[in-house]
């Protein structure tokens, strides 16, 4: 019986990203899709695909995390120096976006391991400022990276283009702040739809799966889970790994959306993590369908509310703040029970 | 020989010396008990059994095998299992699933084998499920498979907690006062599930508590623990009128 | 000598930031919460001195007092209205909650004041001090960020150690629910601690804004964090944690900026901190925290 359950809940969740999916693609058929929101759907894609996975570390892990835009742009970059060097080398543009993808996965998952190690020692706040730092040098070091290739091979500098010295064949690749322009723009929506998909497959069934019930194990109770026989560190470290990799396709998709690529405090800073931390908390902390729902409404939202420009993230901020208070004072609930349906 | 030897085991921590010398001999299938006066250290012996602490000295053999100073999960994996004083469930997981942890090392499968869901994931989960609820149907837990772990009611969580511990297989149960918080009935119905244990799976038990009438109704044997020493060990009968457990116990 | 000279920069950023860390070690020691917003309360601190010296044309020191008083005001309302229902909430939802009142002031303050970047005039007016023949510049607002930062470390240890509120925030932050029933009064005492670290909050963004004169609705989102940062490296909760843990973070990054790297300095002080982490998983100070199985 409950396995069915869990098989009905998880179909839903994909029949609303496919239903999704067909109504924008009607919508883009007959014209009726505004501009602004044709340059959305990539993003609701991507911020997707960022809030399901940070939701594995905070919901499913049961870990803060405020530094998961790192991983994002650690696999946009890695992804991206990926194109920009095979451009002319694999010339189907499909195959190297896959490639890409993976590589952006893959590198994230190995930043994810390496970050994942303070993440066995630290709890709580501290883990929640270790990834926040982490975060940010990942940001600062994409802004000094210079990364050039010439037919001796790879050059790297931390100073300038200049210092590179390549030869006169040489191409530069990652500039520094400018970082990376020229990415083959490769992300459609239906890639990314498709991306999404792939993630909501495997973290819903990395979580009804034995692994997933160990992490959820060691979220609820460590010491107990470790009588058990579960192995906490490597779970943990799985988890993290996981996540991040999701967080790197997502970077992957990201790059390959936009003609030049930087690493800026907007896209890829600390403000970037909390806000996909909101997504993943409004939508309901372990509740993957709602990181969806939530990224989707709430990164479509303030492009929406243009016409108050101005004021959009004033209300975002107050709503935030509503939200909270509705679910959490004490007054409000007393509120709910009194007039809730059920009574 | 004894399924578990232990030898002058002690412990200090910085310079307070919790428990000291302590030997305890449990032959298999026994009952065994393990009481005390509050802050005895009666936990801290569990705590060294199941490799949460460290002994600071002493030697821990299981069915021949010394696990001085392993892993917790190793010691699991040794063969002992454990309760614990303030119940300690995934909360947020079903009962099903709290024991379907227990059974984690038992019946295992890759993580691809879990994503990618190969056969081998049905037929495992399949075998889980089934043997889990064989673990529930002995506790009477059946018919709260699917119920939230938090949403059992406090006995209930208690036997929830013991099922998980079999789950693993293990040749030593330690139970950490199991009837804490039970009322006299529930105590009684508790003993005869522990007797049950014993029998049906053939089980190893020590167990710490305060209740004297379960200790008295059930175990075999006993060691009194005081300021970390044994004050007293052997049978039952014997170990509860002597004069230095009455007198540890009511105060002079 | 220069190396001198970076050195005392590093200890005068470093005081901002110990005093900013102050505001967010009290209120985790007591209400143990992330006050995500302390950093933008400097913020407005900065914009009211600026407000008031600029427009208002009244004399710095009022300025700065008439800021202490808006912002030891704005952190109780915070408290008020955004923290208090939530008492009993998840640390996660205080958390958000604490985001959104950020965003707030920062979006309340870009409409007030626009997105430009404002020139803050000194209100320091202490001159210059040349030592070693003039190979030593140190500047009036380093002398005057030092010294803010001795006396109110002070004077906060004084206040915690000799007053009866000083000893109940101690109580509270011990044990919430013991304290209350030793009869202190636990939300004034979290109104007193939020007050107290808002008012700091205050002087921190005057004398931030003294030092690197210009100010933008953003300009308090990096210092906290980077505040935040001094508080965990300390030991967040411990007063005297803060102190070490700003300083430190001050000298790290200015020393890096000089040595290594301006543009990786950011990286450098963020690294330092996972290292002390790992090392000292509660930071330097810290208690360490086990668990009772």
């Amino acid at each position: 019986m409950k396995m069915k359950k869990t098989t009905k809940s998880n179909l839903i969740t994909y029949g609303i990203v496919i239903v999704f999916y067909i109504v924008m693609q009607i919508m883009a058929g007959t014209g009726s899709l505004s501009s602004l929101l044709k340059g959305l759907l990539v993003p609701l894609c991507i911020y997707s695909i960022m809030a399901v996975s940070l939701n594995l570390t905070v919901g499913i892990l049961g870990e803060l995390s405020l530094g998961h835009a790192g991983f994002m742009c650690v696999g946009a970059f890695a992804s991206a120096f990926f194109s920009m060097c095979t451009k002319e080398t694999i010339t189907n543009g499909a195959i190297r976006f896959v490639i890409a993808i993976l590589i952006g996965a893959l590198v994230a998952a190995i930043f994810g391991i390496l970050i994942g190690i303070p993440v066995l020692r630290l709890r709580g706040d501290y883990l929640a400022i270790v990834t926040l730092a982490f975060g940010e040098i990942i940001k600062n070091i994409m802004n000094v990276l210079y990364v050039g290739v010439d037919g001796s091979g790879l050059h790297v500098s931390i100073k300038s283009a200049s210092q590179l010295q390549m030869d006169e064949t040489g191409k530069l690749i990652i500039n520094g702040a400018q970082g990376i322009t020229g990415t083959p723009n490769n992300s459609t929506f239906t890639a990314g739809i498709i991306i999404l998909l792939i993630t909501l497959f495997i973290i819903l069934n990395f979580v009804n799966s034995r692994a997933g019930r160990a992490v959820m194990a060691i979220r609820d109770n460590r010491i107990a889970a470790e009588s058990v026989g579960i192995n906490i560190s490597a779970y943990k470290l799985l988890a993290f790994a996981i996540s991040a990799s999701m967080a790197g396709a997502a970077g992957a998709l990201y790059a390959h959306n936009l003609s030049t690529l930087t690493a800026l405090p907007k896209n890829f800073g600390y403000n970037m993590s909390i806000m996909i931390l909101v997504y993943v908390v409004l939508g309901g902390i372990g509740n993957i369908r709602g990181s969806i729902i939530a990224a989707m409404l709430l990164t479509a939202l303030p492009e929406l509310l243009r016409s108050f420009a101005d004021y959009r993230m004033l209300i975002y901020s107050i709503v935030l703040i509503a939200v909270m208070l509705f679910n959490w004072s004490p007054k409000a609930r007393e509120l709910r029970d009194k007039y809730s349906l059920k009574n | 020989m004894a399924l578990l030897d232990v030898t002058n085991l002690g412990i200090s921590f910085g310079g307070l010396r919790a428990v000291d010398s302590f030997e305890v001999h449990i032959e298999k299938g026994q009952l065994y008990g393990l009481i005390g006066p509050n802050g005895a250290g009666k936990t801290t012996v569990f705590n060294m059994l199941t490799g949460v602490y460290k002994p600071t000295d002493g030697k821990i053999v299981l069915d021949g095998k010394n696990i001085t100073g392993q892993k917790t999960i190793q010691i699991n994996r040794e063969g002992i299992a454990r309760t614990f004083q303030n119940i300690r469930l995934f909360k947020e997981l079903t009962v099903l699933d709290n024991v379907k942890a227990g059974l984690h090392n038992d019946y295992p499968y890759s993580v691809m084998t879990g994503i990618l869901r190969l056969p081998k994931y049905y037929k495992t989960e399949k075998a889980m499920d089934e043997r889990a609820m064989e673990l529930l149907e002995v506790f009477g837990l059946e018919n709260e498979a699917t119920y939230l772990a938090s949403n059992l009611p406090y006995g209930k969580q208690r036997k929830l907690e013991i099922a998980r511990a079999l789950a693993t297989n293990p040749k030593l149960l330690l139970l950490d006062e199991p009837a804490a918080g039970m009322n006299p009935n529930e105590t009684k119905e508790l003993m005869d599930t522990i007797r049950l244990i014993r029998d049906k799976f053939d089980m190893t038990i020590l167990l710490i508590e305060h209740d004297m009438k379960l200790v008295s109704g059930i175990c075999e044997e006993l060691t009194v623990l005081n300021f970390g020493q044994v004050l007293a060990q052997g049978k039952t009968s014997d170990v509860l009128n002597d004069p230095q457990v009455i007198k540890a116990y009511l105060g002079e | 000598m220069s190396f001198i000279t970076y050195l005392i920069n590093g200890i005068s950023l470093g005081s901002v930031y110990a005093i900013i860390a102050l505001g967010y070690t009290m209120v985790y020691g007591i209400a143990k919460m992330l006050n995500f917003a302390h950093g933008d309360v400097i913020m407005v601190g900065g914009f009211v001195a600026f407000t008031a010296i600029t427009t208002l044309g009244i004399s710095p020191l009022l300025s700065v007092l008439i800021s202490i008083v808006i912002c030891t005001a704005l952190g109780i309302a915070i408290e008020k209205i955004a923290y208090k229902p939530l008492r009993k909430a998840t640390p996660l939802a205080v958390l958000i909650t604490a985001i959104g009142v950020s965003y707030f002031l920062q979006n309340v303050a870009l409409l007030v004041f626009g997105s430009d970047t404002k020139l803050f005039s000194s209100v320091v007016n202490v001159p210059d001090l040349s030592l070693a023949e003039g190979q030593i510049l140190i500047t009036g607002e380093t002398i005057v960020t030092i010294l803010a930062c001795i006396v109110i470390m002070i004077v906060l240890s004084l206040f915690i150690k000799k007053t009866k509120s000083g000893q109940a925030m101690l109580a509270v932050s011990e044990d919430k629910g013991a304290a209350e029933l030793m009869g202190v009064n636990v939300n004034k005492t979290i109104s007193l601690t939020f007050a107290i670290g808002s008012g700091l909050a205050a002087i921190a963004g005057v004398l931030l804004c003294s030092a690197y004169p210009t100010l933008n609705p953003y300009t308090g989102a990096m210092p906290g964090i980077k505040a935040f940062v001094a508080a965990v490296f300390g030991g967040i909760g411990s007063i005297p944690g803060a102190f070490i843990g700003g300083i430190l973070l001050g000298v790290i990054e200015n020393l890096s900026k000089a040595y290594i790297s301006s543009q990786l300095s950011d990286a450098i002080v963020f690294s330092v901190l996972i290292i002390v982490l790992l090392v000292k998983p509660t930071g330097i100070l810290g208690k360490k925290i086990s668990e009772k199985v």
